[in-house]
Formats: structure tokens, C-alpha cells, sequence
């Protein structure tokens, strides 16, 4: 199986350097019955590529196009689903609209003080927020640099413990409260336990692709919940904004945390850590050498916990000069008894921006009013479509958060103050225009 | 009561359109993007741009019945989300003397503009690549004409209203399928292009 997936991979690799090419695609079996279809038709058009070597180029940007926009769906989808459960729990679970605790990250949460006080406090909250993320996602680089890879590995677990266990509980909870159904202690300790171990299995160690992403998806859910309860309503605000240039810098400047935590990951071969980035693809091979790794990532912080994610990585198989559109490998650790020679195109999202991405519209959707909810939302997609064509030109990571927040922050004040009083008394004489 | 009509109401106005997505756009990633950009113009023309090669795309009919739906369904999600979400209660309208069927009215105007909308996308885009002046005023005035129509529903008066309405919009649905160069031979190709 290595050895002949080898051979695919050099001879693809060739006509890759002659044609600079976008892709190495090997022929392999894909564990995921989800991507079957994908990797056939990867396969084959890898074959027609190396029988037909001159009009690879016009096929090229046909096919870029083609599986860009297929990329950008199989992100679409599951960001949508994470918004859509955020906003269905924000809509139906009063429980998460109003607190009277806060984060300790946020020591300035007096919300009836004045506008002047109460804009500076959401900014001295939002630098403290962004601070405590620097240091963590410093110390995670320090601790990467250094191969203390089994204290991230227990940092990851553990926080994704207290998400699984402590945070479902919390929203089973409430869940149960609101629809007042009574349900005893050993049957929820039960379910939860079951919930939580195989979400742990699924992200730490393997399982299927769907159940695993699905995991994740809930993970960021819940913890997106969680900010909308805890942090101070102005606050909210104010921290998405900030977190969207700290996003900015750590990726993209020469020396931002993130960048050296991504060519660090790069020069020794490595993926960034499970449970840190939802990926649309998942494959896995043991020939790692040729294959360039570029991931870029923001962090999220989890309750008492940092953790960073990464945002949208994607990796070029760049033996040729010009380095492939939003492709990525998943590279697997040795461990994985089903080694498949195999590498597909796939965008990775940061749970990071899946998080602020809900944030942002399930905190649109707790003042009640629909259309500003749906302004966000559609916001935050244009904004994610917008950045994966970027993917597609500058051929490098990029940060998610920049550009999908910044739409959705002009597209809810914009909306909230303009356009709904204007819609509201349209829908009400039921004029249409 | 409230929640039969609260979905009665959502499907008699998106589900048409919904069936529209799921038999023409779904299955091409191209047309779901355009169909959700369709309000930003930007993102639409990076769309398009960078599509170029790409013959789904520069389909100009393909885009412009997808770009239409997807303001239409945009605009028509604008007007009536709202509404919905009173329609599920806790109370209803009507019974102080109002119309009973205010939901009901504003869903099938709702569900008229979306299909207008579409209509107009295709009839716009075909009168200016074609620069047939005619039709572009015809749309102006059409929609005009519709939109001062549903002056009639704030008096409740939706015997006035929605009837010309759908006339309207049959007859804009006649020159749609005209504009897009209707005929059987066409229907069939296009069934062919988008398997392709």
C-alpha cells in the first residue's frame, strides 16, 4: 500500500513541478464513506492530469473554481449549524441572556454607570480578555517549541473535559428547566458520561469523520454560549472587535505567535493539535516529507482554560513554485493503524472563529429581533466566502475572524439601528417594497 | 393554533422558493454563493470574477435567475421573519377588530415577491445585455406598480391587493421564461448544461 501510493505520489509530483500544478492527488481509500466521492473524483482527474499534460492549465483553474466553491459549501454548512444552534438555545433558553455572574477576565460589570464609564470598562474588559489570550497562546508556543507535547495534549483534554462534561451539563440544565421535564440524577450522570467519553475518544484519538465533527461543532456551541452569559453585554462587543485584529496581527505578522507556532508545526511535519481546528476533510499518510504544512490559527479561550485553534489553514504540496489553492493534508500521527497514502483538498476553520462567529450571532439574536440575526448571519458567511477567494489568491493562511466580524459588526449596528425600525413599520402597514 | 400558523404562514412563503433551491441550486456550490451574496454586491462580483473561467458561471441566465432568487428570498426573509415570529404566539391578530388574515396576506405577498424578484432579476439582466429599453422600464414600473399595490393591505382591503398581484406576477413569470429564450428545446438544454 506505501510503496505504491509512493510511486503514485512521485510521478504526480513530477507533473505537478512541470505544470505547476495545484494538485497531488493519490489514489487511495478513504476511511470516510463521507468523502468517497471527492477522493474519486480527485483520483481521476489526477490520471487524466498525468495522461494530458497540456491543457492542465485552463483544467487547472476550472477545477480551482469548482472545488474552491465546494470547499467554501463544506464550511458553510457546518458554521451554519453552529449559529443556528447557538441562536435556537439563545431564542428558547432565557437562561443564557441574562447573568448576574462574569467572567473573571472581566472584573468591569456595572451595566447602568454611565455611557463615557461604561465604554471605557468594555475596553479595559476586552484588553485584559486579549491579554489573558496573548499570554496563553505564548505559553502554548513556548510549550511547542519546546516538545512538551503531552502538557498541550492534557491542556486539550482537559479543557475539552470541562466543555464536554461541566458546560453540556450546565446546558442540559437549563434546557430541562425551560421545558420543565423532570429527569433524575442517574439517568442524566449516564447520559452525560456517555456523551462526554465519546466525544473525547472522537476528538483525542480517532472516530468517524461526521461524529467527530459533530462533536466539534457542539463544543463550540456551547462554549460560545458560554461568552454570550458571561462576558458583559457591552463588552461582548468590544472583545469581537479587538479579538478580530489581535487575529489579524498573530497571523500575519513576521513574528506573530501564531505564524511561528505554524512554521514550527511546518518545519517538523506536524498537524496543530486535534481539537483545535474542524477540518472538511480528514486523510491520513505516512509520507510526510514532500509536503509543506501551512496552518495559520487564532485562539479562543475556554472558561477557566486557553485554548488556541486555528482558523483556516490549508496546505500546499509545494514542490512546484506555486503553491496550491486552499488544499490541505491532514497529517495523522503515526499511530493511525489505517495509514492511507492519500492527501485531498480541504479547508480547516479554527474552533476558534466558529466560536466568535456564534458569539457574534446568537448575541445579535438575544435582543429578539429576527432580521438583525439574519443580517449577521448572512454577514458572516459573505465575510467567510470572502476569505477563502482571498485563500484562493494569496495561496497562504489567512485569518478567519477578520473580515467575517468586522461585516457582521457594521451588518448588526447597521441593521439593528436603521433597518429594523424601517422594516418593523413596513411589516406592520404590510407595505412591501 | 398559533404554531399551525406560524408554519402554514412559513410555507406558504418559502416553500416555493425552498423547492426552487433544492431543484435548481443546491447541487452547484457556485450557485449557493451567488444566491447568498446576491445582497453585497461585492462579494457577488468577486464571485463572478473569479468564476470566469468557470461556464456555470458566465452562464449569464444561470446567474441572474440565482442572484434573483437570492434577493428575492433575502428580501422576502426581511419582511416577513418578524412577522413569523409574532405569528407563534403567545397571542394572534384579529380580534379587535383587525383582519384575521393578516398573516396569511403577508405570507402570499411575501411568497409574490420573492417570485417577482426572481422574475426581475432575469428580465433585467436580459434587457440590458440585450439594452432592450422596453423591458428594463416595464420592470421599473412593475415592480412600482406592485409595491404601491400593497398600499391597499394597511386598509385590509386584500381582495385589492393580491389578486392584481399575481397577475403580475404571471405575467412577469410570461416574459421571464420569454426573456430567457423560452421554449421546450431551451428547458431541455438547460437540464443538460447543469448536469454537465
Amino acid at each position: 500500500m506505501a510503496n505504491r501510493g509512493d510511486t503514485v505520489r512521485d510521478d504526480d509530483q513530477l507533473v505537478a513541478a512541470t505544470n505547476c500544478s495545484d494538485f497531488n492527488c493519490i489514489s487511495g481509500q478513504s476511511p470516510q464513506r463521507l468523502m468517497a466521492n471527492d477522493v474519486s473524483e480527485n483520483s481521476a482527474f489526477g490520471a487524466r492530469r498525468a495522461a494530458n499534460t497540456n491543457r492542465e492549465v485552463e483544467l487547472d483553474e476550472e477545477e480551482e473554481i469548482k472545488y474552491g466553491a465546494k470547499h467554501i459549501i463544506k464550511l458553510f454548512i457546518p458554521v451554519s449549524i453552529c449559529m443556528l444552534l447557538v441562536v435556537a438555545s439563545i431564542s428558547s433558553i432565557s437562561f443564557y441572556t441574562h447573568t448576574d455572574v462574569y467572567l473573571v477576565y472581566t472584573p468591569f460589570t456595572d451595566q447602568t454607570v454611565d455611557t463615557s464609564t461604561r465604554v471605557w470598562q468594555s475596553f479595559a474588559n476586552a484588553f485584559i480578555l486579549l491579554g489573558v489570550i496573548i499570554v496563553t497562546t505564548i505559553v502554548l508556543i513556548v510549550l511547542y517549541k519546546f516538545r512538551f507535547y503531552r502538557v498541550i495534549t492534557g491542556w486539550l483534554i482537559l479543557s475539552s473535559f470541562f466543555l464536554l462534561f461541566l458546560f453540556s451539563s450546565m446546558y442540559l440544565y437549563a434546557l430541562l428547566q425551560v421545558y420543565n421535564i423532570p429527569l433524575d440524577y442517574f439517568t442524566v450522570a449516564v447520559a452525560l458520561w456517555n456523551f462526554g467519553i465519546v466525544g473525547m475518544i472522537c476528538i483525542h484519538w480517532k472516530g468517524p469523520l461526521l461524529l467527530q465533527q459533530t462533536y466539534l461543532i457542539a463544543i463550540c456551541a456551547l462554549m460560545a454560549l458560554v461568552f454570550i452569559k458571561y462576558i458583559p453585554e457591552w463588552t461582548t462587543w468590544v472583545v469581537l472587535g479587538v479579538i478580530s485584529v489581535w487575529d489579524l496581527v498573530a497571523v500575519l505578522c513576521p513574528k506573530g505567535p501564531l505564524r511561528i507556532l505554524v512554521e514550527t508545526a511546518q518545519e517538523r511535519n506536524e498537524s496543530i493539535f486535534p481539537g483545535l481546528i474542524y477540518s472538511s476533510t480528514v486523510a491520513y499518510f505516512t509520507n510526510s516529507a514532500t509536503v509543506n504544512t501551512t496552518m495559520a490559527d487564532t485562539e479562543n479561550e475556554e472558561g477557566g482554560n486557553l485554548t488556541d485553534t486555528v482558523p483556516v489553514a490549508f496546505v500546499d504540496p509545494s514542490q512546484s513554485n506555486r503553491p496550491t489553492v486552499s488544499s490541505n493534508q491532514s497529517v495523522s500521527n503515526a499511530q493511525n493503524q489505517y495509514e492511507l497514502m492519500e492527501e485531498e483538498r480541504g479547508v480547516k476553520l479554527g474552533l476558534g472563529d466558529f466560536i466568535f462567529y456564534s458569539v457574534l450571532v446568537g448575541k445579535a439574536s438575544s435582543y429578539g429581533d429576527w432580521n438583525t440575526t439574519l443580517a449577521c448571519f448572512v454577514a458572516i458567511i459573505i465575510g467567510l466566502c470572502l476569505t477563502i477567494l482571498l485563500l484562493a489568491i494569496f495561496k497562504k493562511a489567512l485569518p478567519a475572524l477578520p473580515i467575517s466580524i468586522a461585516f457582521g459588526l457594521t451588518f448588526y449596528f447597521a441593521t439593528s439601528s436603521l433597518v429594523q425600525p424601517f422594516a418593523d413599520k413596513l411589516a406592520n402597514e404590510q407595505f412591501y417594497i | 393554533m398559533t404554531v399551525m400558523e406560524f408554519f402554514g404562514c412559513g410555507l406558504i412563503a418559502f416553500g416555493p422558493p425552498f423547492s426552487m433551491f433544492c431543484l435548481t441550486i443546491c447541487k452547484d456550490p457556485i450557485r449557493i454563493i451567488i444566491l447568498i451574496s446576491a445582497e453585497a454586491e461585492a462579494g457577488l462580483q468577486k464571485v463572478s470574477e473569479v468564476g470566469v473561467q468557470n461556464p456555470v458561471v458566465t452562464d449569464r441566465l444561470t446567474l441572474s435567475y440565482v442572484a434573483g432568487l437570492g434577493f428575492g428570498i433575502m428580501s422576502g426573509a426581511f419582511s416577513l421573519v418578524n412577522v413569523l415570529a409574532d405569528a407563534i404566539g403567545p397571542g394572534t391578530v384579529g380580534l379587535h377588530g383587525d383582519s384575521p388574515y393578516f398573516f396569511l396576506a403577508s405570507a402570499f405577498t411575501t411568497l409574490a415577491f420573492i417570485l417577482l424578484h426572481t422574475f426581475w432579476g432575469i428580465i433585467f439582466f436580459q434587457a440590458l445585455d440585450m439594452k432592450n429599453y422596453i423591458l428594463l422600464a416595464y420592470v421599473f414600473f412593475c415592480h412600482l406598480s406592485v409595491s404601491a399595490l400593497t398600499l391597499f393591505n394597511k386598509s385590509q382591503s386584500y381582495a385589492a391587493s393580491i389578486p392584481p398581484i399575481y397577475i403580475i406576477t404571471l405575467v412577469t413569470a410570461g416574459l421571464a421564461f420569454k426573456a430567457a429564450g423560452g421554449s421546450f428545446n431551451n428547458v431541455k438544454a438547460a437540464c443538460v448544461s447543469r448536469r454537465n
